[in-house]
């Protein structure tokens, strides 16, 4: 047993944080913020296409570096805690671990050394409206190669070169995938409340696309890469979060009111124990979802789904007390406190709410304990 | 990261595991179950503890030479893991050795060691930790009780309370005043205590809960030889501190019953389908995983040589906090009925009832919710310490 990174993966990690804290400044994450036009910050995302991150995890044969989910896990932290204004989590986590999951050979030949050297970048479409997404409630449908309909809102939808799509196939679902520069797409942008990442609505008017895995496995492979991409998104969420406590903690040692520091009232420590306490059963339980993914264990769905449901609501409740912390400052555009609290609510939905994975995780439970 | 058993550490697991098997009765496969009577718990813990030692099972991290195994940190996580998969009656000695006896041998005379080591590890001789006093619990180095210096002899007088164990102990580590005329964490001194010997007097307390688990005890004149004294005469403060280090290091069992007994019962019950209720087991699932996990990441540490911190003060705030949740919820899933604490009528032997009544005192044992996170925010994260008005007057002058 041994519950920690090894000299190496740290290595790496303090390589990965000294570069995003020189060149991922929030100074950089605001150029984003700041500018309509702008999806994603250029330099640093061609910086991270320089030193191999995006193939960290993608076999050398296929053009990445061939290191492990461990390694991904390690450089995920370390973006979410530098709020990275990129689309990794989209090309990564989802689009090439879906293409690795179950492409085709020739998919992965095509496909995943383009990820690697970032001349394609990947995203996945599968929200439609409100609620969670349901194979049942697909409109989006595949047929005879091509596909149709709209989905939104779609996380890098309109700088992405390809789209991973759940859609309605025949009497199921599959997943399929798309070039997205085709006449029969069509792309909008969409507003969020996290602009320092882009979102899209893309419409399929009869796209050639091509069945990533079988017809009819769609809503169980999109579970697989939701798993899968969960154990990532709450690395990227521990980060983040440790970031709120620290900036809170910073505060609170140096505002003053009532002739002493903020932090000298426990009003104010006990939050701040709280969210210590949050986000430490969060790290474990995101530990322990990077053996089950690096592993491919058999408590992958649990250990995915509790890593998800402990990361959304230590980085949730991070982020919101971290700005009452700060006072009228931490309410102001100028200090960075809302980053992190758009940051926080875009993870925790991203890739299904809280809620839904919180009854997913009692499935996985109700599962093992029926064996 | 690697949560499997290395090949060396599956060998000790299987050990561990058929030396249990030999000896014990597997736990039922949900924890609800009955207690047993207090004083046939006794004996079984006591005869437990003596089969243990003789098997170097008892305090696995412990140099061989004080009859510990020398083993690792990892194989005392193993061998907690697989005890508790068993009928293992451990409660008598978890105070004792998990604070009052490392104590003896961090700041004991050799003397002192061959006295009380080898009794307290064989299951002979059980400790309690007498601190607390009625006016100082939280702020325990408040405390009155004095001891004065005679010939040979400290006399002592004065109350303790909230004692555990006090009424089935043989000896305690006891903590006194015996300077009240310089600061408060100043004059205090540390001794070990017979709590058979002439003055000592323990009253039970019926608790909130309806048990007795805990006691006041009188001090009237009892003599302890200096010879029984811990550390010199004004650093009890420094001696407290260790026990105090090593109560965090005492790896528990579960309180009581979580998130697996719930769902079990909720099953059996019929609500495991109610919504809001598969909700809430998401989280006591995640926050007691998240624990045990942390726990995992603390022996890793441990096993690197690097101390932990008071960061394992985070343990006790989840598992007292959940405890009081899991049980109020499945009163109220029982509805008008959950009120029934007769083991014979209640469902679940009434585990849920008892423990639910118990809950408050596990949320203020060894340091209350508000003190544990006044740790966490102090000594983790460095935010400037409470207001202490009375930290550098004389004792006497409060
Ligand atoms: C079941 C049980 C077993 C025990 N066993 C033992 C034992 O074996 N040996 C032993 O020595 N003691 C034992 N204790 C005593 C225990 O350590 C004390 O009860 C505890 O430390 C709290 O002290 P107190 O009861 O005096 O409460 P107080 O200190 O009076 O606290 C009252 C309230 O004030 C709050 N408070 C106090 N100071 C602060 C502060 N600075 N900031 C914010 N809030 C504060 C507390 O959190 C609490 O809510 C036991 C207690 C219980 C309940």
């Amino acid at each position: 047993m041994n519950f920690d990174f090894s000299d190496e993966q740290k290595f790496l990690r303090d390589e990965a944080r000294k570069f995003l804290t020189a060149k991922c400044t929030t100074a950089e994450v605001r150029e984003v913020l700041d500018d309509d036009a702008k999806s994603h910050h250029e330099d640093v995302w061609k910086q991270v296409v320089e030193m191999g991150w995006l193939g960290t995890a993608i076999p050398e044969e296929h053009g990445g570096l061939g290191l492990g989910m461990l390694e991904l896990c390690v450089i995920a932290e370390e973006l979410g805690r530098a709020l990275a204004p990129i689309p990794f989590a989209s090309s990564v986590y989802f689009f090439a671990e879906a293409v690795k999951l179950a492409g085709s050979d020739a998919q992965k030949s095509e496909l995943l050394p383009r990820i690697a050297d970032g001349s394609a970048i990947g995203c996945i479409a599968a929200s439609e409206g409100p609620g969670p997404v349901e194979a049942g409630k697909l409109k989006t449908e595949f047929k005879d190669g091509t596909l149709t309909g709209t989905k939104i809102p779609v996380t890098d939808g309109d700088v992405a070169t390809h789209a991973v799509v759940l859609a309605k196939d025949g009497s199921g679902s599959s997943l399929v995938v798309v070039a997205l520069d085709q006449d029969g797409v069509t792309r909008s942008s969409v507003e969020t409340i996290e602009p320092t990442r882009s979102h899209a609505e893309i419409t399929f008017n009869g796209a050639s696309a091509e069945r990533l895995g079988g017809q009819g496995d769609g809503e169980a492979l999109y579970a697989e890469i939701l798993n899968r991409a969960a154990v990532l998104l709450a690395f990227e969420q521990v980060g983040g979060a440790s970031v709120c406590l620290d900036m809170a903690t910073d505060y609170a040692k140096e505002r003053q009111a009532f002739g002493r520091p903020i932090g000298g009232n426990q009003a104010i420590k006990h939050k701040l124990a709280e969210m210590y306490v949050k986000n430490e059963v969060a790290r474990s339980n995101s530990y322990y979802g990077a053996w089950a993914l690096s592993t491919d264990a058999g408590e992958l769905p649990e250990a995915a789904a509790a890593a998800r449901v402990a990361a959304s609501e230590a980085y949730w409740f991070a982020s919101k007390e971290n700005i009452q912390t700060h006072g009228g400052m931490g309410f102001t555009w100028e200090v960075d406190c809302h980053l992190f609290y758009r940051r926080a609510k875009l993870l925790a939905v991203q890739a299904g709410a809280p809620s839904v994975w919180k009854e997913k995780l009692v499935r996985a439970l109700e599962t093992r304990n029926a064996a | 990261m690697d949560f499997n058993d290395t090949p060396e550490e599956a060998e000790f697991r299987a050990e561990a595991s058929a030396f249990l098997g030999q000896h014990l009765k597997p736990k039922a496969a949900s924890a609800i179950r009955g207690r047993e009577p207090r004083n046939k718990m006794l004996e079984r813990a006591k005869e437990w503890q003596k089969v243990k030692a003789e098997n170097r099972f008892a305090q696995i991290t412990w140099p061989e030479a004080i009859g510990g195994r020398g083993g690792t940190a990892m194989q005392q996580v193993i061998w907690n893991q697989e005890e508790s998969k068993f009928d293992a009656p451990t409660g008598p000695f978890a105070i004792g050795l998990g604070m009052c006896v490392p104590t003896v041998i961090a700041f004991g005379s050799d003397e002192n060691k061959q006295r009380y080591v080898q009794k307290a590890l064989h299951g002979e001789e059980i400790w309690c930790q007498l601190f607390s006093e009625p006016s100082a619990g939280s702020d325990v180095a408040g405390l009155k009780t004095k001891a004065v210096r005679d010939g040979d002899d400290w006399v002592i007088n004065g109350q303790k309370v909230w004692t555990s164990g006090a009424h089935y102990s043989d000896y305690g580590i006891l903590l006194v005043r015996t300077d009240p005329d310089v600061p408060k964490h100043k004059g205090l001194t540390m001794f070990i205590v017979d709590m058979k010997a002439p003055g000592v007097e323990v009253r039970p307390i019926h608790q909130a809960s309806g048990g007795s688990e805990f006691n006041e005890v009188y001090f009237t004149d009892v003599r302890i030889p200096d010879t029984d004294r811990l550390g010199d005469p004004g650093q009890g403060w420094k001696v407290a501190l260790v026990t105090l280090m090593n109560e965090r290091l005492a790896v528990g069992g579960s309180p009581g019953p979580d998130w697996q007994e719930i769902m079990d019962y909720a099953r059996d019950a019929g609500t495991l389908s109610n919504q809001a209720f598969r909700q809430k087991l998401a989280d006591w699932y995640v926050a007691s995983q998240g624990y045990n996990l942390t726990k995992f990441r603390t022996q890793t540490a441990l096993s690197r040589g690097e101390t932990p911190g008071p960061e394992n003060s985070i343990g006790k705030i989840i598992t007292a906090n959940h405890l009081q949740d899991i049980c109020n919820s499945a009163v109220e899933m029982q509805d008008h009925y959950g009120l029934i604490i007769d083991k014979d009528k209640a469902p679940a032997d009434a585990i849920f009832q008892e423990s639910l009544m118990w809950a408050p005192g596990l949320r203020i044992a060894g340091g209350t919710d508000e003190i544990l996170k006044n740790i966490i925010a102090e000594r983790v994260l460095g935010l400037p310490a409470d207001v202490r008005v009375d930290k550098d007057k004389a004792f006497s002058e409060l």
